[in-house]
């Protein structure tokens, strides 16, 4: 009964997202205010019945109901009912309810927080957001409908053990959060475009929402990186794996908006390039949804994709994104670009950055899309992998390093070489200086890479430190943009230093050890004491423990598991980690060798890899400073908006 | 004329991916095809020092199926291979892939055995040398021990009446 109420529900949130694509949208053309009023409570009606269709299916898996054949292949009655709960996003079915249910929450907080957007345009953004969650809905329920029944079953396949983490457990929200989110900055571009007034109050209204979404996907890249460090087992924590580059191209694009809004809203430049931007922003969204969901990019060992699935939302690709650049190319020559800047100047700046990120964005999509094209074109099935994108993309971090220190110290219009000089010649130095002295502290000489790594991050975090000094503002006082820009490249730096010094410095080994041996990896002692078999909720496995010590000094005691999952069979391993700020300690189990209780174990050495992440953090807090910034705040209040003549004076 | 240029592109990028959909990922060309099978000399699953291998097999037309007891595709899989064996007349030889044969027997105790014999590949040797990428996979060998066809990722209800029934009967009418 229950399954049938949320099949049913999808059915009316359907309904309801075809009456707000569709009503207010037609209503803000003809004048009707009272089909464009609908919009709020279509919105709303949207959200309330997918948030019941999702509570149905939550219902389904809590109470192991496994005549529903999705709760049958992703649940188990054995499955801690944390995972229960989290599960229901576990598969195809579930993640595409979850990123509806994503959709309608942005409507819902669009409709309740754009007070200050003029009704109509409200009506048209929010018309924008239904169309879209009409596809997605469409799609679920033609295709990949998580209510469908099957005769009862006496146990489910259970949920694939690697997702049965905390760490994948809060990761896909969050992306999809940051995903869906752009659909915001994407409907008031597109709303904009309709009313065919592309001024400033469209990227006033769009900026707030682009930096939310901005640091949900960012939190959702980093928390996946994490995950895939402690839970795949061998110490990776970035693969250039089709699923994660379908994470990385909207972030990439969307940062480029992020900078390129900046310039909109300040200075009236970059116009026709900002809704650009905003449209590529959610059409990468969708196109990593595609990329992910039709399967034409998957392994040999992912053996569940559907065509069926893939020409659904190839079509719903090319219709969104299609007529949104159509639509671009019939409205965007209206912008003619009023302002001017020198070559020297911030605008200069941001246009660098935009520039080098969507190449950066492009370079993903090649190596992404490479072993399509190569088929394509007859020359076998070719994938490139982790040396592909590390040789593109290190001369292009290098580049986007260079214009990043400068930045925030460059003034708008025009800035004389002279005083930049000034202001960055003290933290050029000390990067450099640091980027020399530093590699010493690890010993073994001077390695490019690092000395390269360390320069740009020194760079970035001093050159924004001088920015920062340079305010003259004591810290408290500084607007929530103040912060958001310190942060946000701060942040960058902090990564840059993790991924350069655990690239260069890391160090492993594969060992085999019986109980009682030990070896040591960069000063550290780790001696396997034994391998136990323990028992879990849903699985069994060998606990090892391993004694770490640093001459007389007791570091850790490790406990790396190898766990067989019951229902799936399924091996997955546990690494034992002990974090450090400056370092981790990573075993892992391998296999059981020889008759003495023997072991093949992974041993790793890890400095700063906790930097990769904390730095995802601080840019996270960095958008979210910035989305709060007061001036948003005071645009929510009075309904001030700035009139469409003011903003052009404005910005020319 | 230049606002134009992100909708040129855009075509052109759905163009390939309309191509990829029609494209199968799981068709990786095996060097092996045309090749002699690879040889190996392994205990069978049955025990009591029952060997397996494709030698004995000259004169045969015969499949060999990769599988193991921890690869969740090949339950789904299963199924297809004892509806397979029922039927039909069809001579399959599973290669047990890095599994413990404790589970092996226990699986094929539960779900059914479609296999004439089971060889035991626990280090995973013979895989190698077949080109394993991954379980379940199958091979299909002629007469003369020729490896002629595979089939990557778990055989269905469709490709095999479609494709590896009509395989075998071609392949018994060559004759040795």
């Amino acid at each position: 009964m229950i399954p049938e109420l949320g099949h049913f529900s999808l059915i009316l949130a359907l309904v309801m997202a075809a009456l707000l694509g569709g009503v207010p949208l037609y209503g803000s053309f003809h004048g009707q205010s009272r089909l464009v009023a609908l919009a709020k409570p279509a919105a709303l009606a949207m959200w309330a019945y997918t948030f019941t269709a999702y509570a149905c299916l939550t219902y389904a898996f809590v109470t192991d109901d496994f005549s529903v054949r999705y709760v049958v292949e992703t649940s188990s009655a054995q499955l801690p009912l944390f995972y229960k709960v989290t599960g229901v996003w576990g598969a195809h079915e579930g993640s595409l309810l979850l990123w509806v249910m994503a959709l309608a929450s942005w409507s819902v907080a669009v409709s309740v927080f754009g007070g200050g957007v003029p009704t109509q345009v409200l009506a048209r953004v929010l018309s924008v957001m239904g169309l879209i969650g009409a596809g997605f809905l469409l799609f679920i329920l033609l295709t990949s409908n998580p209510f469908e029944r099957v005769p009862m079953q006496p146990e489910g396949r259970d949920l694939n053990p690697l997702l049965q983490d905390f760490g994948l457990a809060v990761h896909p929200p969050m992306l999809y959060m940051g995903y869906v989110g752009f659909s915001v900055a994407f409907a008031f571009a597109i709303a904009a475009m309709l009313g065919g007034r592309l001024d400033a109050a469209w990227v006033r209204w769009a900026r707030p929402w682009t930096n939310v979404a901005w640091v949900f996907l960012t939190m959702g890249i980093a928390g996946g990186s994490w995950w895939a460090y402690y839970e795949l087992g061998w110490g990776g924590w970035w693969f250039w794996d089709p699923v994660e580059n379908a994470s990385l191209m909207p972030w990439l694009l969307g940062t480029a908006l992020l900078h390129s809004l900046a310039v909109s809203e300040k200075r009236g430049l970059f116009k026709a390039w900002t809704v650009l931007l905003a449209i590529g922003a959610f059409s990468f969204s969708l196109l990593g949804t595609f990329l992910v969901r039709s399967g034409v990019l998957t392994s040999v060992h992912a053996f569940a994709s559907d065509p069926g699935r893939g020409v659904f939302i190839l079509l719903f690709l090319a219709t969104v994104v299609g007529s949104s650049l159509l639509l671009f190319g019939i409205r965007a020559p209206r912008l003619a670009t009023t302002g001017s800047f020198s070559l020297l100047s911030r605008e200069t700046g941001l246009f660098a950055n935009n520039l080098i990120l969507l190449v950066m964005a492009f370079a993903v999509l090649l190596g992404t899309l490479f072993p399509l094209l190569s088929d394509a074109l007859a020359l076998g099935k070719i994938s490139v992998g982790p040396p592909y994108f590390n040789t593109v993309m290190t001369p292009l971090m290098a580049a986007l390093a260079v214009a990043m220190g400068a930045g925030l110290a460059l003034r708008w219009r025009q800035d004389q070489a002279r005083r930049l000089a000034r202001v960055l010649g003290l933290p050029l130095a000390v990067a450099l200086l640091t980027a020399v002295l530093a590699p010493w502290a690890f010993g073994a000489g001077l390695p490019g890479l690092a000395v390269l790594g360390l320069a740009m991050a020194g760079w970035i975090a001093f050159g924004s430190i001088a920015w920062a000094v340079r305010l003259r503002k004591a810290p408290w006082r500084w607007s929530g943009a103040n912060w958001g820009a310190l942060l946000g490249h701060l942040g960058l730096a902090v990564t840059l230093t993790g991924v350069t010094l655990v690239s260069v410095y890391s160090q492993a080994a594969d060992v085999r050890l019986e109980p009682g041996q030990s070896h040591t990896l960069a000063g550290y002692a780790f001696t396997l004491q034994g391998v136990e078999q323990t028992q879990g909720d849903n699985y069994q496995a060998y606990r090892g423990t391993m004694q770490v010590t640093r001459g007389q000094d007791r570091i850790a005691v490790l406990h790396p598991e190898k766990r067989v999952y019951n229902v799936e069979s399924m091996p997955t391993t546990e690494a034992g980690i002990d974090p450090g700020l400056f370092r981790d300690l990573f075993v892992a189990l391998g296999e059981p060798l020889g008759e003495q209780g023997g072991w093949s174990v992974r041993i790793q050495y890890k400095p700063f890899v906790r930097w990769l992440w904390l730095g995802g953090l601080l840019m996270a807090l960095g958008g979210a400073a910035g989305a709060l910034d007061k001036r948003y705040r005071r645009l929510r209040q009075t309904g001030d908006v700035v009139p469409p003549s003011a903003a052009l004076a404005q910005g020319a | 004329m230049r606002y134009a240029v992100p909708l040129g592109i855009f075509v052109l990028l759905l163009g390939l991916l309309w191509a990829g959909l029609g494209m199968n990922p799981r068709e990786i060309p095996s060097p092996l095809l045309g090749r002699p099978a690879p040889a190996f000399r392994l205990p069978a699953l049955a025990g009591q020092g029952a060997q397996v291998a494709p030698a004995d097999m000259l004169g045969k037309v015969w499949v060999l199926n990769v599988w193991a007891s921890w690869c969740s595709a090949c339950r789904s899989e299963h199924q297809v291979l004892v509806d397979l064996a029922k039927r039909s007349q069809v001579l399959l030889l599973g290669l047990n892939y890095k599994d413990q044969p404790a589970d092996a027997g226990e699986w094929l105790a539960q779900f059914g055995n479609p296999y004439a014999a089971v060889a035991l590949d626990a280090d995973g040797r013979a895989g190698i040398d077949w080109g394993v990428y991954g379980v379940p996979e199958s091979f299909v060998v002629d007469q003369r021990g020729v490896v002629r066809r595979k089939f990557t990722g778990p055989l269905t209800a469709e490709t095999v009446s479609g494709e590896l029934l009509p395989l075998l009967e071609k392949l018994r009418a060559e004759g040795g």
